[in-house]
């Protein structure tokens, strides 16, 4: 590993700030154009790769079949996708320009050591549009790392930027903690790619106000958006609402930080969900599921104490992905409020008014059946089964940080844009400058690619300013 | 509540039921996936489904420092060895040989071979003025004959815990080709495991392996032969370098000693907290025996006629029964539950499809 010595003395050509996706990217590609490439990873070993680690697959448009993808994903049709997700708030430009380029990232990707693999048990909706990674994200990262190495790349761990130097729209150098060691980072161009600021709680409690202390973030506890912050401060231009940010419902019991996908809960269409009061308030079965996933986050934020518990019976448990958690199991419903601490009576109440709101019908776990209640608010207008065959089981739900839109404004060769126009020297890639893309909303495996895209990119371009 | 390897593995299989990020390693991820619950034998077969690649180690995101604290090659292993120990009875013998295998091997070589040694009479070194070939079949016929059956016993029990169903011809051969091939230790797309340099691919411990495997299968067929030369055809050894048994044997000896010397080599160069912990030792001593009776077999070939026969014989023949009669409390074992759970593995597959 590079020493503070090797670190502060040598004058980089291009230094890279970040150890995920969008870092590695670039890190690759400008050490292939010739340059001198030092990664300034935030995390220790362990927790490289940011939440790129917990990353199972990337969108890909293609003409034919390609890789583990089926079929064909145009342009447009990713266009359309995109827009439909992000209610328009998308701008165009730089969005077809990822997409364009998803294309051939594939193969660069396999170059660099990525293996793919047929979509997971359980995805195969994306099998089309989404290649996946053998063994998830932290393979790829390994699989990225290594190659770093083979190109003469020089990784530092625990290497904390917490300032990123600008003489006139010049970038000079970075002031860097490395595992706690002040020292100061030379070099001719800067690659930002450290994440958005999702895992600093006081930032998302500023811009939310304080239920979001309640929140859990999915992904790592290093992307603190310092650099995004710092770069704020001296004027940088940024897109996006800091109080937008993408947020689903995961269980409950999940870890403050970096639980990842697995503590996502599918079970919210065959349930009813309630609050800490025991009173439903929205509508469970409006869409099939990875449609609706991501409102759940909001709607369990604005819920008292930002909780909810979804309950279903013995009939539903086996309709779903299987929890990281065995759910709480009780032959009553009673004794199921009692165990999810949750008022018992009034449960009684919501579940028989529910049941009794239920009617005959075809149901059909897979689409929308349009087996919906009668005469209760609110309704529950698909797979609306009583809750009455024991034992009853409960799930208790909390909203899960995925990462933030506020991103620094960037033009379509990745440079960053200062109080007086682009920068000299900053490039950005990644979540950092993903709000430049996407105000709102979301599409599966569309980070990576931004990441991938405006990596690649960002290298490019920082090497050849610097070599 | 006490440390229990068969529960940890449930919480860590659970997990990445939830999670199956690793299906396209190895069989153990799809067989986690046609289920929700898993009994004590689920885990036991999933256990013996591990080739111990540790591709799924160094893909999860949630190995320690994480709380989830994942190790899945390392609590799989864990199970499995004691799978045996539970299965092939006596346990104690398991246990005492998985466990701390170095210095009783050692002690059971020297002794077989100065047993051996005694019964040297002359020192023609001519191969059966040393030892009268009936003197040796009768001590080595039980003795491995016995063994194999306590291990088959042991296999048996293996069945009914995991409530396997009746084998046909069909799961068998689909086992036999995974095996042959050691699909499961390729990583799902022929890139390798992830056993000596960390989290890069390599396909050393599979060539290891197959050398270990097929010149195991090539010693025994030479011995077989010559068995049947002896008794059947009524042709005593020594044979020529060009009769059947030597060109079986010769093969199989070098790859036998090349794979064991490279198997051994490797284990050296692997993090050992990805294996069962407290049976490095055993599984060592294990390969280091192969590697002295397929060495001593080899070097025994071409001694033949020199006044070094009579010593060599002692320590090939005292390597060879010390191999056999501990066979079922060594990592031997691993190859006989192995293959039982790649054909459990077939027929649940079979079920599902
Ligand atoms: C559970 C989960 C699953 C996801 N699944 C997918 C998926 O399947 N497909 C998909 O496309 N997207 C997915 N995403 C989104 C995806 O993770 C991101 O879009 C993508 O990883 C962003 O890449 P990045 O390189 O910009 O950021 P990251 O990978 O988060 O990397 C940021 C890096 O910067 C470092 N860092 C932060 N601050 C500093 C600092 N001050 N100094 C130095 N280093 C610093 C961090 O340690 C980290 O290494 C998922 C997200 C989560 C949470
Ligand atoms: S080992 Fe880790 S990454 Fe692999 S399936 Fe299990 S939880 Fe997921
Ligand atoms: S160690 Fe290898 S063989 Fe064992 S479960 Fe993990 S990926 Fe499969």
């Amino acid at each position: 590993m590079t020493s503070i010595e090797t670190l502060s003395t040598v004058n980089w050509d291009v230094a890279v700030v970040g150890g995920g996706n969008a870092a590695l990217c670039a890190a690759m590609t400008a050490a292939e154009a010739g340059a001198r490439v030092v990664i300034l990873e935030g995390a220790p070993k362990p927790y490289r790769g940011g939440n790129s680690r917990h990353t199972r697959n990337f969108r890909c448009m293609h003409k034919d079949p390609l890789g583990p993808l089926t079929d064909s994903y145009g342009e447009d049709e990713y266009f359309d996708d995109l827009m439909l997700v992000t209610k328009g708030k998308t701008d165009e430009n730089l969005a077809r320009l990822a997409i364009r380029t998803s294309e051939a990232c594939l193969p660069w990707m396999e170059r660099h050591g990525v293996r793919f693999q047929a979509s997971l048990s359980g995805t195969l909706s994306l099998s089309r549009t989404n290649a996946f990674f053998l063994g998830g994200g932290k393979a790829l990262v390994n699989a990225y790392y290594n190659t770093a190495e083979d190109l003469g790349i020089s990784v530092v761990y625990k290497a904390q930027v917490k300032h990123v130097g600008v003489n006139g729209g010049t970038f000079e150098s970075l002031e860097v903690e490395v595992a706690g060691h002040p020292c100061t980072v030379q070099a001719k161009a800067v690659v930002l790619a450290s994440g958005g600021f999702q895992s600093n709680v006081d930032w998302l409690a500023d811009a939310w106000g304080p239920a979001a202390r309640n929140f859990l973030i999915r992904g790592t506890p290093y992307n603190k958006g310092v650099v995004l912050k710092d770069m704020q401060d001296q004027g940088a231009k940024t897109v996006g609402d800091p109080t937008q940010c993408h947020a689903v419902a995961i269980d409950g019991r999940a870890p403050k930080f970096d639980g990842g996908i697995v503590t996502r809960l599918d079970c919210v269409p065959f349930s009813i969900v309630v609050n800490n009061a025991a009173e439903r308030f929205y509508d469970e079965g409006e869409d099939v599921w990875p449609k609706r996933y991501a409102i759940w986050g909001r709607l369990v934020a604005n819920q008292p104490e930002q909780v909810a518990y979804a309950i279903i019976d013995a009939k539903s448990l086996e309709l779903f992905m299987p929890s990281v958690f065995p759910p709480v199991k009780a032959d009553t419903i009673e004794e199921l409020a009692e165990n999810l601490g949750l008022p018992p009576g009034r449960l009684r109440e919501t579940v028989d008014a529910f049941n009794t709101s239920c009617r005959d019908g075809a149901f059909f776990p897979t689409e929308l059946d349009g087996l919906a209640t009668e005469g209760i608010t609110p309704a529950k207008t698909n797979w609306a089964r009583p809750i009455s065959e024991p034992p009853f089981y409960g799930y208790s739900l909390r909203t899960g940080v995925t990462f933030t839109y506020l991103g620094l404004k960037v033009d379509e060769t990745a440079r960053v844009t200062g109080p007086e126009g682009r920068y000299e020297n900053i490039w950005a890639a990644g979540e950092i400058m993903a709000g430049s893309i996407l105000g709102q909303g979301y599409l599966a495996g569309f980070g990576m690619t931004i990441g991938t895209v405006f990596g690649r990119i960002s290298g490019e371009e920082a090497a050849r300013h610097a070599v | 509540m006490p440390y229990d390897a068969t529960q940890e593995a449930r919480r860590q299989i659970e997990i990445c039921n939830a999670c199956r990020y690793c299906e396209g390693y190895c069989s153990v991820f799809p067989a986690i996936t046609r289920k929700r619950v898993f009994t004590d034998g689920d885990i036991t077969q999933l256990a013996n489904l591990c080739h111990n690649c540790r591709g799924c180690y160094y893909a999860c995101q949630y190995i320690e420092p994480h709380e989830f604290d994942l190790n899945i090659p390392a609590v799989l292993a864990e199970v499995r060895t004691l799978s045996w120990e539970k299965f092939v009875w006596p346990g104690v013998f398991a246990r005492l040989f998985q466990r701390n295998g170095t210095i009783v091997m050692l002690m059971m070589v020297v002794a077989f071979g100065a047993l051996f040694a005694m019964r040297a009479s002359d020192d023609s070194g001519r191969f059966y003025d040393v030892m009268s070939h009936n003197v040796m079949v009768a001590i080595f016929a039980p003795l491995f004959v016995l063994p194999l059956m306590t291990v088959f016993i042991g296999l048996r029990q293996y069945w009914q815990h995991i409530e396997g169903a009746p084998v046909r011809m069909s799961h068998m051969l689909r086992a036999a080709g995974m095996a042959a091939h050691m699909k499961d230790l390729s990583g799902g797309q022929g890139q390798g495991c992830n056993f000596e340099i960390g989290d890069r691919y390599s396909n050393a411990r599979k060539w290891a392996h197959h050398a270990v495997m097929y010149g195991f299968f090539l010693c025994f067929a030479a011995t077989a032969v010559a068995t049947l030369m002896h008794y059947v055809l009524d042709m005593p050894a020594p044979y020529g370098w060009t009769s059947l048994p030597k060109l079986l044997g010769v093969p199989g000896g070098v790859l036998l000693t090349t794979g064991a010397a490279a198997m051994a080599f490797l284990k050296t160069r692997a993090e050992r907290n990805l294996g069962a912990h407290n049976t490095w030792g055993g599984e060592m001593a294990f390969i280091l025996l192969l590697l002295i009776v397929a060495a001593t077999g080899l070097v025994l070939a071409v001694a033949a006629g020199t006044a070094w026969v009579p010593v060599l014989l002692a320590l090939h023949l005292g390597a060879v029964l010390t191999f056999f009669v501990l066979s079922p409390y060594t990592k031997m074992v691993h190859g006989f539950f192995r293959l039982a759970a790649l054909v459990r593995d077939a027929q649940t597959k079979d079920h599902k499809e």
